[in-house]
């Protein structure tokens, strides 16, 4: 069935009350691709993404994740969760377990692997992540950068078919932002499948391979990384990009 | 008061002591057992689990103990259910604490970021396998000064069993002073058996409010 997984959009409408957030957005993100949604913020990046993983609901459009109707009133929606990950931009660790326990915990509890290959797999995850150091740790004795390092050790944990990132850098310090997006270049790398909410343009010009930007609940534009970020089109997008790139 | 008297009664009361240590644990039990099931129906997401819950809690929390307790032990052998003293104690004070009990471990739950509840989500848990795994470890962080507090009043009040003719301490001390007309010493040695019991759970409970400062 994953042979060919790919997650599409289809007219999605979505209100909070009576704001009006997404306005009928299709997309489709294939096996492999890295896809940078860019926007200002309250355009709806985060809400496309949570969508997908069914943490809201949307009143109206499609969205399909590797094939299955994605209805958080449903259950399968665990399907489709245990498809893609999510990383957020607050970590959302559980501070109650240790650094090793927040990456087991998923494959034990939800996939039902063993304690020992969980642990097995759990330690190799965090290798990549750089903090094979940190297993025994609990998550407050962490900075923000670690804590998100875990987070995406955890999303991996589950072999998702594709990770959400809901602007993972957002809540960190300057100075560990670098530590997070390389992880997430080196998993770009690999070929993860990723759609990335994200305010870091230089990461989007070099590791999306599309950019899409959304304004006001609907996208402007969509292309090539180069494209978008270089040459866009749309004059909302070259307002915008002007205005985040003058900013510093 | 003198010694000799002491000597006589305490051996007399301490018999009623065991029965309050019996009727405060079990009410404990019974209370946090209950008080679980009212609060996951308060946040089922069921429309019908929660309004059950909700009256549940609002009847028990506003009436009277006593008058609860009367009625299971005397109200209930009407249609056939019939409980000893100590069943009926241990049940109403049990039911009357399950209520406080919940509405502590509510706020607790409540108290739990929501984030918590994305991740889990996210990581494909069921709602009951979210419950278990992340929600509740950390509301009984949050709740156990709090259910401290109602341990000890527990205790206290396991003292209106005494109503009900369940012979603890409060009961032993009130049929030993009026036979004896020892007030004084009779009720002062109540008290002080009472606070002998408190003072460890006070001072659990300030250990247990210094370490949830600190975390």
């Amino acid at each position: 069935m994953t042979s060919k997984f790919n997650i599409s959009l289809k007219n999605v409408h979505k209100h909070f009350g009576k704001n009006h957030v997404l306005k009928g957005v299709s997309a489709s993100i294939s096996k492999g691709e890295v896809v940078c949604v860019i926007g200002p913020s309250g355009s709806g990046k985060s809400t496309i993404l949570r969508c997908i993983n069914g943490l809201e609901s949307y009143e109206s459009g499609s969205i399909l994740a590797g094939g299955i109707e994605v209805d958080s009133s449903r259950p399968s929606i665990i399907e489709v969760r245990t498809l893609i990950s999510m990383v957020f931009q607050r970590f959302n660790l559980f501070p109650h377990r240790t650094v090793l326990e927040n990456v087991i915990e998923g494959p034990i509890f939800v996939k039902k692997q063993s304690i020992e290959m969980a642990e097995y797999f759990g330690r190799e995850l965090l290798k990549r992540v750089g903090l094979s150091n940190k297993e025994r740790a609990y998550p407050p004795q962490l900075s923000g950068g670690q804590m998100q390092r875990v987070a995406i050790a955890r999303a991996l944990a589950m072999n998702p078919e594709a990770i959400l990132f809901d602007e993972p850098t957002s809540a960190l310090d300057p100075e560990l932002v670098g530590e997070v997006l390389s992880v997430m270049r080196y998993l770009a790398e690999e070929g993860m499948t990723m759609l990335v909410a994200t305010h870091e343009m230089d990461f989007a010009r070099s590791v999306a391979d599309r950019v899409i930007f959304l304004d006001e609940g609907q996208i402007v534009e969509e292309g090539s990384a180069m494209k978008i970020l270089t040459a866009p089109e749309h004059p909302r997008t070259q307002h915008f990009l002007h205005r985040i790139l003058t900013r510093s | 008061m003198n010694l000799s008297e002491i000597l006589i009664f305490l051996p007399i009361l301490l018999e009623g002591v065991k029965l309050t240590v019996i009727v405060t644990f079990g009410a404990l039990i019974f209370s946090t057992v209950l008080g679980l099931v009212w609060v996951l129906m308060r946040v089922s997401g069921y429309w019908v689990l929660r309004k059950i819950s909700t009256w549940a809690v609002n009847i028990l929390r506003g009436t009277p103990i006593l008058i609860q307790l009367f009625y299971i032990y005397f109200v209930l052998p009407e249609i056939g259910i019939t409980l000893t003293a100590v069943q009926a104690g241990i049940i109403g004070l049990g039911l009357a604490f399950s209520a406080y009990q919940s509405e502590n471990f509510r706020s607790g739950i409540e108290a739990v970021d929501h984030g918590q509840v994305e991740a889990a989500q996210s990581l494909g848990m069921s709602w009951p396998l979210m419950m278990r795994r992340v929600i509740l470890p950390q509301a009984a962080r949050i709740v156990l000064p709090t259910y401290g507090n109602t341990m000890i009043m527990i205790l206290k009040d396991s003292s209106l069993a005494s109503t009900i003719t369940v012979a603890e301490l409060a009961f032993k001390g009130q049929i030993l002073a009026s036979s004896t007309f020892k007030y004084s010493t009779v009720l002062t040695l109540v008290a002080f058996l009472y606070l002998f019991m408190s003072l460890p759970l006070i001072s659990l409970v300030g250990w247990l409010e210094r370490r949830k400062k600190k975390s």
